[in-house]
C-alpha cells in the first residue's frame, strides 16, 4: 500500500455543513473518492491510499489537471484506489465533482 | 431492427451498486445512512496485506421509508472483495440488527451480495458471521420480520447462504445465486468432474434463483428489476402488518421460528435428500417434481416459467 497526499490552492466556494460525496467502488482497476468539505484555509487536499506502488508522478499530473479543472478550496479528498488506470480516476474525479456540484443547487 | 423498448422497464437489480438498490428499494430520499463513508470506518486488517480499504468496509446500512413505513436496511457491495464479510462488516450488520430490536422497525431489509467470509480477516471474519446469525434470530424473536433479497452479480454463499437462511423469507431473481460452497470451491475441493464451475448454465440450475424458488429454500421469485424486488418486499410487510390477523397467526408470510418448526425443517430436508439425493443436475429433480419439460425452464421468462410450474409447487 501506498499513502500519498497532494495539496492545491484554491479559491472555490466554501460550502461547509454537508454531507460527504462518495462515488465509486474499491475493485480491482477502480476506485473509491469521498468528498468533504474541510476547513484547509483554502487548500484543497487529495489523499490517495493505493495498492499500486511507485506511481506518485502519474498521480501528480492527473491531479494537477483536475485541480486547474475545478479550482476547489476546503475541499478534502479522500481516495481508496484498487490499480485504477489514469483515465478511471479522471473519469471517477469528474463523477464525484458532478454529483458534488448537483447537490449544492 | 428489432424493438428494444419493452425490454427492460426499470432498473436492473443485477447491475446496481448496493447504494443505488437502496435508493431504488426505499421511498426517495428517506434513506438515513448510519456509520457513513465520512466516519472511515475501515478493516484494521487489509492495510498489512497490501489490499486497500474501502470507506464503508462493503456494506451500507441505515434507515428509511418502505412505502411510508420505517424500515432498518443493509446493502452489501459485491464489487469491494465480492461483498466478503470482514470485522468492521460484520460488526455494522449485527449492531444493525440490535438496533432493530430497539427500535422496532416494521421490517430489517437484507439486501445481500457475498462471497462468504473474507479469507483476509479469518476468524474474525468467522466470529462475525455467527454474531451476525445470533443478532437476526434475535430480532426475528421479537418479531420483527427480516426480508432477504438476492440478486447481484456475485450471488450469497458461504457465511451469508447461512445468514439469508435465517431470514423470514427471502427474494431473489432469476440472476440470483444461493447456496454454501460456491461452484468454485466445489470444482477445487472435489474436482471438475464433481462440479464445472464454468459450466454458466449448469451452475444456474444448482444455485440460481429459479431452482431455489421450486426447492423452496426462497419464497419469492422476481424479474431482475429493483422496482419488482420492492413491490414484494411491500407486499410481504403489509401481510405481516395487516390489523385483521392476530399477532401469532400473521406470520403466514413467515417462517416461525419455534422448535417445532426447526424439527419439520430438518424432516423435510432429509426428505428432499432422500427424494433428490442421486440428482446430478436441477433438470433431474425438476423432472422428478413431475415439471412438464424441465429443460425447457431455465430459458423461459418469469410469468412463462411461473405458468409451467404452477402445479408443481
Amino acid at each position: 500500500m501506498e499513502h500519498l497526499e497532494f495539496e492545491f490552492k484554491g479559491s472555490g466556494n466554501r460550502q461547509v455543513d454537508r454531507q460527504a460525496t462518495l462515488v465509486g467502488v474499491v475493485s480491482s482497476g477502480n476506485l473509491e473518492v469521498m468528498l468533504e468539505n474541510v476547513d484547509l484555509h483554502g487548500l484543497c487536499r487529495i489523499n490517495v491510499s493505493t495498492s499500486a506502488q511507485g506511481f506518485t508522478e502519474i498521480w501528480q499530473a492527473v491531479l494537477n489537471d483536475f485541480a486547474a479543472r475545478y479550482d476547489l478550496a476546503d475541499l478534502q479528498i479522500s481516495i481508496n484506489d484498487g490499480g485504477a488506470t489514469p483515465a478511471v480516476v479522471c473519469l471517477r474525479l469528474d463523477q464525484a465533482m458532478e454529483e458534488y456540484l448537483e447537490a449544492l443547487t | 431492427m428489432s424493438d428494444l423498448s419493452g425490454l427492460r422497464r426499470g432498473q436492473s437489480y443485477y447491475e446496481a451498486t448496493a447504494r443505488s438498490r437502496i435508493s431504488g428499494l426505499l421511498d426517495s430520499n428517506s434513506f438515513q445512512e448510519l456509520l457513513g463513508p465520512a466516519d472511515r470506518l475501515t478493516s484494521p486488517h487489509l492495510e498489512p496485506l497490501g489490499q486497500p480499504c474501502s470507506f464503508n468496509d462493503g456494506i451500507i446500512i441505515g434507515s428509511g421509508k418502505l412505502h411510508g413505513l420505517s424500515v432498518l436496511i443493509a446493502s452489501q457491495e459485491g464489487g469491494f472483495m465480492g461483498g466478503a464479510v470482514g470485522e468492521v462488516h460484520g460488526a455494522k450488520l449485527t449492531g444493525l440488527l440490535e438496533r432493530a430490536v430497539n427500535e422496532k422497525p416494521a421490517a430489517v431489509l437484507l439486501l445481500l451480495e457475498s462471497g462468504g467470509v473474507r479469507l483476509h480477516e479469518a476468524n474474525a471474519g468467522l466470529i462475525a458471521i455467527s454474531e451476525v446469525i445470533r443478532a437476526l434470530l434475535s430480532t426475528r424473536a421479537a418479531g420483527i420480520p427480516v426480508v432477504g433479497l438476492i440478486g447481484g452479480a456475485n450471488g450469497c454463499f458461504g457465511g451469508m447462504g447461512i445468514v439469508a437462511r435465517c431470514c423470514d423469507t427471502l427474494i431473489i431473481n432469476e440472476e440470483g445465486r444461493l447456496g454454501l460452497s460456491g461452484p468454485d470451491v466445489i470444482e477445487t475441493t472435489m474436482g471438475v468432474e464433481e462440479f464445472d464451475s464454468n459450466d454458466r448454465a449448469l451452475v444456474w440450475r444448482t444455485v440460481g434463483g429459479k431452482h431455489r424458488y421450486l426447492l423452496g429454500e426462497v419464497q419469492h421469485l422476481v424479474e431482475d428489476d429493483i422496482e419488482a424486488f420492492r413491490a414484494t418486499a411491500i407486499n410481504i410487510i403489509d401481510e405481516v402488518q395487516s390489523p385483521c390477523l392476530e399477532p401469532l397467526e400473521r406470520s403466514s408470510e413467515l417462517q416461525k421460528l419455534t422448535l417445532e418448526s426447526l424439527q419439520q425443517e430438518h424432516l423435510d430436508l432429509s426428505r428432499r435428500l432422500e427424494n433428490y439425493g442421486h440428482c446430478q443436475d436441477g433438470t433431474e429433480i425438476w423432472s422428478e417434481m413431475c415439471i412438464d419439460d424441465p429443460e425447457k425452464l431455465p430459458l423461459m421468462d418469469i410469468p412463462r416459467f411461473f405458468k409451467a410450474v404452477e402445479n408443481n409447487i
